[in-house]
Formats: C-alpha cells, structure tokens, sequence
C-alpha cells in the first residue's frame, strides 16, 4: 500500500512528508518531525500526555491518523512560545508547582491553553472538569489546578491592563 | 499498537462516500472522529482494507431545530453538542449526556453519528435516543431511509446500518420535558457501569407521559415501555417510583465484566434509574 504526501502546519511551519495512512500523528511527529513535546503515556487515548492542538481543538495525537492531520493546523507546547522563554502558562506552573517528573506537562499546559481560550475565567470546577483528560502520577492535581487559576488572572489583569 | 495497513479515502460528498463503500464492500469502514474505531484498531480487534474518513463532508455538520424537529447531523461532535444554545433549548437532555461522555479532548472529535453507529451497548447516545424516539436517516446505493432508533439495534456491534450506508443525520421530536440523564461510572472518562435516560411530562399532579431508557445493561441500549407505563397516569408518589424501577429492571440483562457482577450492576441500575426519575420530576 502506498505512502501518502501529507501537508501539516506544524507551530506556523509548512511541513511535508511521506507516511503510511496507519501511522499515528504522535508518531508523525516525534519520530519524523522531531517534535518531542508531546509524550506517548499510555498510547491508549486515556492519558493525555500526546494532547496538543489540531485546528483550535484540544487532541489525542495517539487517536488521529496522521493521514486525518492532512491540511491541519497543529501546535505543540514547543508552539506555545518563543525558543528560551516561558509564556504564561509555562510560568505560573513553575511558580506554584504544577510539575514534579514533568511528564505530562506539556498535555496539561497545551491542554489548558485551549481552556483559558474558550473560558478565560474558569472557576476552580470548569478547571477540573476541562482537565479531565490529562492524567498525572504526581502532583495529586492541586498544584496544577492553582496554576490555571494563577494563569488566568495573570492573563485577565494583562487585557485588562492593556484596555 | 500499530493499526494493520489500510488505504485511506477522504471523499467530499455522501455519493462519493457511499460508492467507495459499496466499492469495498466490508472491507471498508466509516471512520468518523475515529475515537472508538482507531483504539479498535490499533488493538488489531477491527480488521479495516479501506477507511473512508467522512470529515470533509459538510451536510452531515449541520443541525437545526425546524418546527418541533430537531436535526443533528451525524458528523456534529459532543464538544458541539454541549455549546450549542438552540440544541441544548430544543433538547436539554442531550446536552446534559454530552457533558458525562469521555473527557473533553475525546468530546471535541467524537461525533453523534459515530456515537449511534457504533452499536457499542457502552456508548451513551443510544440509550439517550431510545428515550427521545429519534430516527435515523441512512444514505445507501438505492438512496435515503429511515430506522426508528427504537429498532436498529440487534445485538452488540450488529445494528440495521449495511455495510454500504451513511448513518447521515438524527431527528427527534424537541422537548420541554422534565429531564434527566444519570450515570455512574468507576471514575472520569469512563464508561457506564450504568446509566438512565428518563423525560417526564406532568399535567398538573398526574404524569401524562414518561420515557425510559438505560445504557449498558444489555447487549443493546434498553428502552423499557413498561417502565414508562408504571408512571402514566399516577402522581409519581414513591410506590409508583418504585414500579417503575422494578419495571426497568426487569428489562434489563446485565453480563459480568470489569465493571463488575451481574447482582451489583442491577443495584446500580436500580438506584441510577430512581435517581433519573427523581431529577426529571423536579424539572417536570
Ligand atoms: C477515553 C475514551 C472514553 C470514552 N468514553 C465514552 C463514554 O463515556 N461514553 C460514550 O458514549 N462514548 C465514549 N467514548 C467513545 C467516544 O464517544 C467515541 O468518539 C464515539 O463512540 C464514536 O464516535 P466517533 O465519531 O469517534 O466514531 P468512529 O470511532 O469514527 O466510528 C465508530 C463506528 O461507527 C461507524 N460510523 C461512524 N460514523 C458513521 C456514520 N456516519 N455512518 C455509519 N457508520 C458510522 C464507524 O465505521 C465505526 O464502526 C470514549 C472514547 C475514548 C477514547
Ligand atoms: S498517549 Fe495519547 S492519551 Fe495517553
Ligand atoms: S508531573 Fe509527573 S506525571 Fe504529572
């Protein structure tokens, strides 16, 4: 069976490569594109630990065919802000210890970027239930759910600020 | 977990769609928002030569409440299920079992069609459109028709769909019912150990209609009518409560897996059922 030319907007760049319809898009882009930020957990859609961002929705990319990418818009953690520095995000998980193994990072703050996108003013319950598809073997949460919270208002008194 | 090989189509149309599909015969699969098939899959449990990937086809996004019918389209996902304001006014039930289904990131792919189509008994929207009456409109060779939903579930995974047809939309009568979909499951993204669909109309202190529904305690979602019968008609007083739930329960035909043994899923199904009965009630 023949390969497939598959086009992906990968963090703003135009990517092309050849692939096989079966392989998965977390494989697409780890062993192809060398694009390591999203982790294979459990390779199961379970863990989200391969979430990123297909065409402004939050993803498994151990669910999606590549072949399924083709034309999409795809952002990764790497995406999320400029090489060397931190946004938001990235910040307040440091600040308030939202990682300790820093596994399932990169799903959780790709994840909760979408979040704050569509509610930019979460309460603690919109947090946890837009969370609920990224597991952690660490932190029991908590500190991950301060994070968001500290991230949004961060965010708000920004706009605010900027009005 | 690595799918075995397949060949990929993306067609743009539903003729396209249906001839590639009577092209292939079953050897070729709808892959929708993927989110139960590409696990099957990958699992090597599904054996698919040709998927015809139905996402660029836009007819099957749309939805509309015309009248007192509600429209989905078959390619509509939960996350659009949940944010839509005119389907959650027409059909507030759906939204709220949209809400209890998987975790968002499976809720922004996974589709209606793909939900109904699947013929999973642990899949949550046919139960739900056993409670509603919906009817499916199928797209084949020989053109369009339509299945009650109360009549395309044959035994787990075999449904009246053919190999060659397009589950393309769902329509069911809008409700201002009181409503209520319950679950309960082992823990956040799971399926239901057991789950209750249930609309009550009240006129004044007498239920003048009742729908009942349950996922995942038989090899097909249950609609019990008896159930429904037991509350026409009284006050819904917690005697008549309880006929009701025992009605269900006789409906039912629980199996022994992870979720545990066929005596403790009837314990929940019983106190999932009251629970949904309640809750629709207090909206009635
Ligand atoms: C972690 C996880 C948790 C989940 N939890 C739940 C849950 O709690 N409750 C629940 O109900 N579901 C759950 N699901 C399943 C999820 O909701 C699926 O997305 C849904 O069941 C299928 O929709 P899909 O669009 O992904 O379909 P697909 O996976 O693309 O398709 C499913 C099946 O239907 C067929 N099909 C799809 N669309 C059509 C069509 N238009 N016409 C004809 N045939 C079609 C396909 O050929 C395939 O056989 C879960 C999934 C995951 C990964
Ligand atoms: S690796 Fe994709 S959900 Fe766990
Ligand atoms: S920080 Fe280790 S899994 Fe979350």
């Amino acid at each position: 069976m023949s390969k497939m030319h598959l086009k992906l907007k990968v963090n703003g760049e135009e990517k092309e490569l050849l692939a096989e319809p079966r392989e998965l898009l977390i494989h697409v882009l780890r062993e192809r594109l060398d694009i390591t930020g999203p982790h294979i957990g459990c390779e199961t859609s379970h863990c989200g630990a391969c979430t990123l961002e297909m065409n402004g929705k939050s993803v498994k990319s151990c669910t999606v065919f590549a072949a399924q990418a083709n034309g999409a818009e795809i952002t990764t953690i790497e995406g999320l802000a400029e090489p060397g520095t931190m946004n938001v995000l990235q910040n307040a998980f440091r600040e308030h210890h939202g990682l300790q193994c820093g596994f399932c990072t990169p799903g959780m703050i790709t994840r909760a970027h979408r979040l704050l996108q569509e509610i930019p003013n979460p309460t603690e319950e919109e947090v946890r239930h837009g969370m609920a598809g990224n597991l952690c073997r660490c932190t029991g949460y908590q500190n991950i759910v301060k994070s968001i919270l500290a991230a949004a208002s961060e965010m708000n008194a920004a706009k605010e600020a900027a009005e | 977990m690595i799918p075995a090989m397949f060949e990929y189509h993306r067609p743009a149309d539903v003729k396209s769609a249906v001839s590639l599909l009577q092209e292939h015969g079953d050897e070729a699969r709808v892959l929708a928002g993927g989110h139960s098939l590409i696990p099957m899959m990958k699992l090597r449990m599904a054996a698919v030569e040709h998927l015809v990937d139905i996402q660029d086809i836009e007819e099957l996004r749309e939805s509309k409440v015309s009248g007192d019918t509600v429209h989905i389209g078959a390619m509509v996902t939960q996350h659009e299920l949940i944010n839509n304001a005119s389907l959650a006014k027409a059909a507030p039930l759906i939204r709220e079992a949209s809400l209890q289904i998987a975790d968002p990131q499976v809720r922004y792919v996974g589709t209606i069609g793909g939900n109904v189509a699947n013929g999973d008994p642990a899949n949550d929207m046919p139960g739900l459109m056993q409670c509603l009456d919906a009817t499916y409109a199928l797209s084949g060779p020989s053109g369009e028709r339509t299945v009650k939903a109360r009549e395309f579930y044959e035994s787990a995974f075999m449904t009246a769909c053919e190999d060659d047809e397009i589950l393309t939309s769902i329509a069911f009568p809008a409700t201002t019912a009181g409503f209520a979909y319950e679950k309960q499951k082992r823990k956040i993204g799971d399926y239901a150990t057991a789950a209750a669909a249930v609309l009550i109309t009240m006129g004044g202190k007498t239920c003048t209609a009742a729908s009942i529904a349950m996922t995942n305690l038989s090899d097909t979602p249950v609609w019990s009518e008896a159930a429904g019968a037991a509350l026409v008609g009284t006050n819904c007083g917690d005697a008549d409560i309880a006929a009701a739930v025992a009605a269900a329960l006789n409906d039912t035909d629980p199996t022994e897996d992870s979720r545990g043994p066929v005596e403790f899923k009837r314990h929940v199904a019983g106190v999932i059922v009251r629970r949904a009965i309640e809750r629709a009630l207090s909206r009635a």
